[in-house]
């Protein structure tokens, strides 16, 4: 029933595969027109997934998961290596996520790529990480997970790269592929602890149906043998899931390991929109998301890690937002804040008394998700606008922006609506999917529901902020002066008004069915149980969270709004060293630096070096050397004398028939 | 009658005559005339062993002829080597062909 799924994954490969090698043959539109168009049909059929598989009746009380394919790629004695598809309430929603937000960055990058070398090159690369963003969220085993999720990787890498002849870009794309790439070592581990002790890769125990509903010609799943992994070691199951949350941590930029996600911003504003906020950062959380059923049943105590993670990067990440000055760095940071958010709702949801799927204890898991659906949109909205303000004053810098609100009306419209969307305010989908995470939090543990609170508290007053120095303030009159600032083309805009519908849309929708009790909202979908759950808002948080944001919103309007920032100004001549470790992000990327170069360079890679050149390297040339001299010594036997040849010849000889004689 | 283990000292002795004078002569004729003492060295001691072994028949003969011819054959074909070898080296030494020493 659903085998035109085959399609989502091959028409953005064969985007890229036409694109990538004849693209420098077409003309930009033609390449850009290709590309746009298998998206646009990668989103319809996606669309239709969605709509078909939400469709469906559910079988008590639960949608199933289908896998309409899934074969065996590499048999290995027991275990295998397969490639499938999977079909189930995460993977289909983050279908939707991706499908849109990708054909939103295709359309987009006609007006912001115009006329860029290497537009061809682009859109072959944007196909490139589609497929394998969808490969990853459509994966039927961790181990096709695991290598979708390194493609998505060389993607990044390849559109942080872009602009290669700059250095900055290609330092960035170098630190953003190997830091992710140290954190998949950790993956790696994970999954082969993992599929030595339960003999099985597949995801046996996704969706929550008992029944998985497998297509004609599939290779069954392999069931994870959780009994033989538990007799090995109470600890067997915790550890692995946790080394596979430590790759997560490094693909969705947790502290320590989101050094890179500020320097990606180097990469083209679409590319940021795409991948460092809508789709590739989320990949961490959507792991943990898919291995949930087994977090939640063995390794309980382990999630308490990444709550703690999470709200740690949360809080660094919004500090750090709060002083930057290019707007890009800025959005980046939020976006490790919020998808700091969604982990610390995913380790907020633990099991409730009594039943191990309790329905309201694990509401974290239906909110982790659901802020990714939201942010996704959002914060998308937020890059694309940017890169609308980008065009428009040719520089990141805030210092070079304010009273942009004349120029760029729809601009400015869309980022309010986003803006109002991050910072919580009802009637914007931020609101719900932040206001059900702070209640897991509560219900998990006040302290962290009040800190998530405070960081949701700081996300309003950066993001104003932002939006008041570039929208409002003075106006940089000689930046203007040779090039005044004009809205976007309508191919740009286009993109931002649907992210802003979208935002607005399911932000009424579930805002009011969040306070009247309505269904159908996103908890109907997506739920740890599987089960039809209605949100309901407690209505203290949701007041309190309200009212904090609209008092965030106020102090940074009354700081930044005027046509000049008295307080600011004097904020920061009072703490100068505050706000330039802030400004340099805590110092993080010169720590790593110290760590790198100093202690795993010098103590451990100078040894490991010198014995692989001169004792390694040493023996090879020993023996090349031993076999250069034997050669040397037998070289005189050629020497061109026939009388010479004649006297061996005589002596084998005689030699020979002397042999002959005795034996 | 003649011992027969006189033809064999003979051919012995005219098969290392000649070995030596391959080994020690320098000039390509002489080697030679060497390899030609060699072959009928042979020649000899098959007759000799045919008329030792295999008194009625003539087998140990026909190779004895059939060496003549083929020493005839390869006289030829050394005198076309030696002649090659003093037009390019315009030496009858077989120390100048020096074209693979070291």
């Amino acid at each position: 029933m659903f085998s035109y799924t085959i399609f989502i994954m091959l028409l953005p490969l064969l985007s890229f595969i036409v694109l990538g090698l004849a693209g420098m043959k077409m003309k930009h539109k033609v390449a850009g027109l290709i590309g746009t168009c298998s998206l646009a049909l990668v989103t319809i059929l996606s669309y239709l997934t969605a709509f078909q598989y939400f469709g469906m009746d559910r079988v008590d009380g639960v949608y199933q998961t289908v896998v309409p394919y899934n074969f065996t790629w590499l048999p290995l004695g027991k275990l295998h290596f397969d490639l499938g598809i999977l079909l189930d309430p995460i993977s289909v929603v983050m279908l939707i996520v991706i499908s849109t937000v990708s054909l939103m960055v295709h359309i987009y990058s006609f007006g912001y790529m115009h006329g860029e070398k290497g537009f061809q090159r682009y859109y072959a690369f944007l196909s490139l990480f589609t497929m394998s963003m969808l490969g990853l969220v459509l994966a039927t085993n961790i181990f096709q997970m695991y290598m979708f999720w390194e493609l998505v990787g060389v993607s990044s890498y390849l559109l942080i790269g872009f602009y290669y002849p700059l250095k900055p870009a290609i330092a960035a794309s170098k630190k953003a592929f190997i830091v992710t790439r140290f954190a998949d070592m950790f993956f790696l581990i994970g999954i082969l602890m993992f599929g030595y002790f339960t003999e099985s890769f597949s995801f046996s125990f996704a969706g929550h149906g008992a029944n998985v509903v497998m297509g004609e010609g599939t290779t069954p799943f392999i069931p994870v043998d959780i009994v033989r992994a538990l007799s090995a070691g109470a600890f067997i199951l915790p550890t692995a899931l946790t080394l596979m949350f430590i790759g997560g941590a490094g693909k969705s930029a947790m502290f320590p390991l989101h050094i890179w996600l500020p320097d990606a911003m180097e990469g083209p504003t679409p590319v940021s929109a795409l991948i460092h906020a809508a789709t590739m950062v989320v990949a961490g959380v959507f792991q943990i998301a898919r291995m949930f059923p087994l977090w939640i049943t063995f390794a309980p105590q382990a999630l308490s890690i990444v709550v703690w993670v999470g709200v740690f990067t949360a809080f660094y990440a919004a500090a750090v937002a709060c002083a930057q000055s290019d707007i890009k760095r800025v959005l980046a940071f939020s976006t490790i804040s919020q998808i700091a958010f969604m982990m610390v709702a995913l380790g907020v949801s633990l099991p409730g008394h009594g039943t191990i799927f309790d329905d309201h204890a694990q509401l974290g898991y239906m909110a982790g998700m659901f802020h990714l659906f939201t942010h996704a949109m959002f914060k998308a909205c937020l890059f694309l606008g940017a890169g609308c303000i980008i065009h428009a004053v040719h520089s990141n810098e805030m210092a070079l922006m304010g009273g942009l609100r004349k120029y760029m009306p729809i601009t400015h419209v869309t980022f309010l609506i986003s803006c109002l969307a991050i910072a919580g305010i009802p009637f914007f989908s931020g609101f719900c999917s932040k206001d059900e995470i702070i209640t897991a939090c509560f219900s998990y543990s006040p302290v962290v529901g009040w800190i998530m609170t405070g960081i949701a508290a700081m996300t309003a007053f950066y993001m104003f902020r932002l939006y008041y120095g570039i929208f409002w303030g003075t106006e940089n009159k000689e930046a203007h002066a040779h090039h005044t600032p004009h809205e976007a083309p309508s191919c740009m805009t286009i993109p931002l008004i649907v992210l802003s519908v979208i935002t607005v849309g399911v932000g009424i929708y579930s805002t009011l069915a969040g306070f009247l009790g309505w269904g159908g909202s996103f908890g109907s979908f997506v739920s740890s149980t599987g089960k039809d759950y209605t949100i309901h808002f407690d209505t203290q948080i949701a007041v309190t969270s309200t009212v904090i944001a609209i008092l965030s919103i106020c102090l940074a309007t009354y700081i930044y709004k005027g046509e000049s920032q008295p307080i600011a100004d004097r904020l920061y001549k009072q703490f100068p060293r505050l706000h330039r470790a802030a400004y340099k992000r805590f110092y993080q990327d010169e720590i790593w630096q110290f760590v790198t170069h100093r202690i795993i360079f010098a103590l451990v890679s100078t040894p490991i070096a010198w014995f692989d050149r001169y004792i390694v390297d040493g023996t090879f040339n020993f023996l090349a050397w031993g076999a250069n001299e034997a050669g040397e010594s037998i070289r005189p036997w050629q020497s061109g004398d026939v009388r010479q040849y004649a006297v061996w010849f005589l002596t084998g000889t005689v030699a020979l028939s002397l042999i002959l004689l005795c034996i | 009658m003649v011992p027969v283990q006189y033809y064999f000292i003979l051919s012995a002795l005219l098969f290392f005559i000649g070995v030596y004078g391959f080994i020690s002569r320098r000039n390509l004729i002489a080697m030679l005339i060497s390899v030609e003492l060699i072959l009928n060295a042979v020649e000899i001691n098959f007759a000799a062993f045919n008329r030792l072994l295999f008194p009625g028949q003539l087998e140990g003969f026909f190779m004895s002829l059939f060496g003549i011819g083929v020493a005839a054959a390869e006289t030829a074909v050394a005198i076309a080597i030696i002649i090659n070898v003093y037009r390019n080296f315009n030496s009858d030494n077989v120390d100048s062909i020096q074209n693979m020493k070291r």
